[in-house]
């Protein structure tokens, strides 16, 4: 979230589009039903279900899964054909009047620089002209046909009301009223807030999805105040933190960047990662990476991370490929080349597209590891549940060990929510059993692995054996040492680079933030985003205090909000170009002529000057971008594609398939439906419940009592087409599997018409597998592709193409 | 630091001043001690208060652990209720139907109490130690490790990986326990490094 969950009190309107935050996340929804009852704002839900989070919305539209790219481009066609566009921020705080290279275009949905062979573009046109003094050409006049407005302009034009009714089946009344009530919040003094979640995410174009609502939020000038921002609804506890921390094939803590082969040296590293401003004066505060890296290594190495070998860059794999996700990495296994697999906390057998292919490729490990608190299908993946779990466990030659875990209540640290905010909790329970905390497992897990290479020798064992361990007792790592770690320590003392006689932190001291990073190894921080959570005035992740001047919701001194105790990222953005709040009654920071200050911590130097410096200090622009030039690999700007599985053949670029530059590996391709199947003719998508969390609580008995079962829902017409009763039983398939359940036949799911045909949508929630006090059923993932996130291969669990028919029922 | 006033201290408290004012003044002295005994005492009195946050959802309510026994006192503790945290600013006290239940996932009959292993095979799991457990993972990563180790590419460029083994990290794990995860996955070289935000 750009925001928190407290600052949606300040809206005037929510969209609730790709999530489902009543069901999903019930007491973070509570700040909608506030801020409706306290300040009038509206409420928006467009989904292809009529959820709970529809039924308090002042406006329902229905859409069908998989074109929310058409509807949102639709919006910002709107929003420009009748200039609802906040037109002086869009001005100074994007990049509307930036030129683009004459090379780029876009032409039958696809951008310049395609290879259908690879799948992938060559994109050095999607760039910004460079002028002689090295800079971006921008033409503030907006005259310049290939500034980035006017591109944005001709490539939203498409998207009519019409085309928007034709892809997404919202009915034109309906999408208008949506854009009327959208482009009211181009007012300085309207905020909107968007919520989603994976229902934007799980797309084969889950990441344009998200960019398209953050144009749209720009273009009303609703990013970087109270009530506004684009506010991602994380699925889990800690999935910001493990994010932030980059547990990912291609990540190192804090958004930094692992190598690749074209790198073999710092120098090498450093030359693609320098961030020079596309514009005079910006703060483009990445410049600064080079101090984030090398304080990260002397967390990893200490004493080993040195000037001399480059302060151990050689101990960091270098990558061949983008990364290692799990589609790569369970493609990888099921082609039998990997042996070992350890999972920690984590349920792939069910959680992962296409579970036959999963089960195969599990089976041809040599070792699977398991740590969980809980009996999870993946540790029994081998294991006869019928039907279920259909498998013979004398064919699967794969050895399992299952560890038990604590679970939160038996555990101290620190979870990142979804607002960014850090917070602590303590113990309250003795573990059952031998369970035993994570941080005492990979503890014992690095100490033998250190042990035997120290015995043995082996493979390049430097890293292994040097890896930084300070733990007072090394078997037992305590949650405050790493989170001190983590905010990192200076390793000599550290001054101020402007007054050499101001000290910043002394020598051993913990550092008070980020800012005083160095990159010459005389300081240590286990990731910089975090730095200042726990520095000499204490463990800042454990304040408690709900001092909340004003109530604008901030609440500075509960917990720690990352970065830096910021609550609203972009916050600059609240003001004008003198510095003064756009809204006054949404005042967040301003400038007093010599300082920025106000109710949150400034997202920009404390000096800057308002006319100089633009609010978005990450970029090198100094802007946002509406134009996102070579970032990511399906195109600059959203654009419509079908999914992989589409009931229908895409109506603006009707040759291409899916997204373009999606990765598709070679046995998966043949396993999809073709467009508009006849054998798989129903577009199917997959849900949570409020009364379940993921596969967790169905081993709670009261959450298992309250929802026991697993179910379909279908409409009303579809179920008197097909001669599905309420209740009946029903076999659900697609290309890749079979499902038998109960029908839910509601009012809830209607048909669309989209491109002229009639789409029925079968509704398959989560929650079910064969451990736990709920019956055994199926789920989602016996029947979704598997296919990636263009950009971030997140599968695509939200669109795909089933066939459903009535059943007599299982024999009980 | 803000200082903490126990909600335990709190209640207690509050009782006390209530019977030694209002009935006290009143002359009621030896009804209401007749009447304190005889009413049982408040059930979460007795246990030890704890402050967490669900680990369900990103909104991460905070939640109140009540225990028999002290962990801080080295007690064996058993967590016998939870609800909501009325000071935390987010949830207010409030639950969802799956935070209103967490009791039921702490004392779960699926919860796992001792290392298991499944031989090749095999149809079923038995018993095994945490120290076999580990001797078995160690080794065994160290041969795959040894014989798969990548230290050049084709080209002669140090590249120190290994992409055999595979590591997936958790969704609520607390960030202390991926920091240390991450220094120990990636000390090895491993490159197969996922975790639920892919997902």
């Amino acid at each position: 979230m750009t925001n928190s969950w407290t600052d949606i009190r300040n809206t005037d309107l929510v969209v609730i589009m790709g999530g489902n935050a009543a069901e999903a996340h019930p007491c973070g929804f509570k700040w909608v039903t506030e801020a409706k009852a306290n300040r009038g704002a509206k409420l928006i839900v467009v989904d292809p279900r009529y959820t709970r989070s529809a039924s308090v919305s002042d406006l329902y539209a229905p859409i069908r899964q998989g074109t929310d790219i058409a509807f949102l481009l639709g919006l910002i066609n709107y929003c420009i054909e009748n200039d609802n566009v906040q037109r002086e921020y869009v001005k100074a705080f994007t990049n509307a009047a930036y030129v683009v290279k004459a090379g780029f275009t876009y032409q039958d949905g696809l951008f310049s620089g395609y290879d259908e062979a690879k799948r992938d573009y060559e994109k050095s046109s999607w760039d910004y002209e460079i002028g002689e003094d090295g800079f971006a050409v921008v033409d503030d006049t907006l005259a310049n046909p290939r500034c980035v407005w006017n591109l944005l302009k001709n490539h939203v034009a498409v998207y009519t009301p019409e085309m928007v009714e034709r892809i997404c089946g919202t009915p034109k009344d309906k999408f208008l009223k949506v854009a009327e009530m959208v482009a009211e919040c181009s007012s300085p003094t309207k905020a909107m807030t968007s919520m989603y979640a994976l229902g934007w995410t799980q797309h084969s174009k889950g990441s344009q999805n998200i960019r398209a609502m953050a144009m749209l939020q720009l273009i009303l000038g609703n990013i970087g105040i109270r009530g506004g921002g684009m506010n991602a609804l994380r699925g889990h506890s800690n999935i910001q933190g493990l994010t932030d921390i980059g547990l990912m094939s291609n990540l190192i803590p804090g958004y930094l960047t692992l190598p690749n082969e074209k790198e073999p040296d710092l120098t090498a590293y450093m030359s693609t990662r320098g961030f020079k401003p596309l514009r005079p004066n910006q703060m483009s505060y990445w410049q600064n990476y080079r101090k984030f890296f090398v304080s990260f290594q002397k967390a990893m190495y200490g004493s080993a991370a040195t000037a001399e070998n480059d302060f151990a860059y050689d101990y960091l794999p270098k990558l061949d490929v983008p990364g290692y996700d799990v589609l790569r990495a369970f493609e990888m296994m099921h082609q039998g080349k990997m042996n070992l697999y350890l999972c920690q906390g984590f349920n792939p057998l069910q959680s992962f597209p296409n579970k036959q292919k999963i089960t195969a490729a599990l089976s041809k490990l040599k070792l699977l590891v398991v740590m969980d608190p809980l009996a999870t299908e993946t540790a029994r993946f081998w294991e006869n549940h019928g039907a279920h779990n259909d498998v013979d466990p004398s064919t699967i030659q794969t050895e399992v060990i299952e560890l038990p875990s604590t679970c939160f209540a038996e555990d101290d640290g620190s979870l990142t929510n979804s607002g960014r905010w850090l917070q602590w909790h303590w113990a309250g329970g003795t573990p059952p059993g031998e369970a035993k905390r994570d941080t005492w497992i990979m503890a014992q897990i690095h100490l033998r692995l250190k042990e035997l290479y120290r015995k043995e020798g082996g493979a390049f064992p430097d890293p292994i054996v040097n890896l930084h361990w300070p733990y007072a007792d090394p078997g037992d790592p305590k949650a405050e040492e790493i989170a001190q770690e983590i905010n990192g320590r200076a390793l000599a003392t550290v001054t101020d680079t402007a007054d050499p006689t101001k000290v910043l932190a002394e020598a051993g001291k913990l550092l008070p933030g980020f800012a005083a990073l160095r990159d010459d190894g005389s300081t240590s921080c286990g990731c910089w985003i975090y730095s200042g959570c726990f520095n000499e005035k204490g463990n800042n992740m454990a304040r408690r205090d709900t001092d909340d001047p004003d109530e604008t919701g901030a609440y500075l001194k509960w917990a720690f909000s990352w970065p830096a105790n910021r609550r609203i990222l972009y916050n600059r953005a609240s003001a004008d170009l003198n510095g003064k709040a756009w809204d006054p009654d949404r005042k967040l920071i301003e400038w007093d002529g010599a300082k920025w200050s106000g109710y949150d911590v400034p997202d920009i130097a404390p000096t800057a000057k308002p006319g100089e410096v633009g609010p978005f200090i990450m970029n090198p622009e100094g802007v946002s971008r509406l134009f996102t030039r070579g970032m990511m690999r399906d195109g600059p700007f959203p654009a419509h594609y079908e999914p992989f599985e589409s009931p229908i053949v895409n109506p603006v670029a009707p040759n291409v398939r899916g997204n373009p530059a999606a990765r598709v590996f070679e046995g998966d391709f043949r396993q999809f439906a073709e467009p508009a199947s006849a054998e798989f003719p129903y577009a199917a998508t997959s849900y949570r419940l409020t009364e379940h969390f993921h596969f967790w609580t169905k081993h709670v008995v009261v959450n298992a009592v309250m929802q026991p079962e697993f179910f379909v829902e279908i409409s009303e017409q579809l179920a008197a087409e097909k001669g599905i009763a309420k209740g009946g039983w029903v076999r659900v398939w697609s290309k890749r599997g079979s499902v038998t359940a109960k029908a839910v036949v509601t009012k809830r799911i209607k048909p669309l018409t989209c491109d002229g045909k009639t789409v029925h949508i079968v509704g398959i929630p989560l929650h079910w597998g064969f451990t736990g006090a709920a019956k055994k059923g199926f789920g989602p993932n016996m029947l979704t592709p598997y296919v990636g996130d263009a950009n971030i291969e997140t599968p695509e669990y939200k669109a795909f193409l089933v066939n459903i028919e009535p059943v007599s029922g299982p024999v009980a | 630091m803000n200082i903490e006033l126990s909600r335990r201290a709190f209640l207690q408290t509050a009782g006390a001043g209530l019977a030694g004012t209002t009935l006290g003044a009143l002359g009621f002295g030896d009804i209401e001690a007749a009447h304190a005994a005889a009413i049982r005492s408040f059930k979460l009195a007795n246990t030890t208060e704890t402050r967490n946050t669900c680990p369900y959802c990103s909104v991460a309510c905070g939640v109140i652990l009540y225990s028999k026994g002290d962990l801080r006192k080295g007690e064996q503790a058993e967590i016998t209720h939870i609800e909501g945290d009325t000071d935390h600013p987010t949830n207010r006290g409030t639950l969802c139907p799956k935070g209103s239940a967490l009791l039921g996932f702490v004392k779960a009959p699926t919860r796992l109490q001792q290392p298991m292993i499944r031989k090749p095979g095999a149809d079923k799991f038995e018993p095994t130690t945490w120290e076999d457990a580990f001797d078995r993972i160690a080794r065994l990563m160290k041969d795959d490790r040894d014989q798969n180790f990548v230290a050049t590419n084709n080209d002669g460029v140090t590249v120190n990986r290994w992409i055999t083994t595979g590591f997936l990290a958790a969704s609520a794990t607390t960030n202390e326990t991926a920091f240390e995860t991450y220094k120990v996955v990636r000390s090895t070289g491993m490159l197969v490094f996922d975790n639920q935000a892919r997902v």
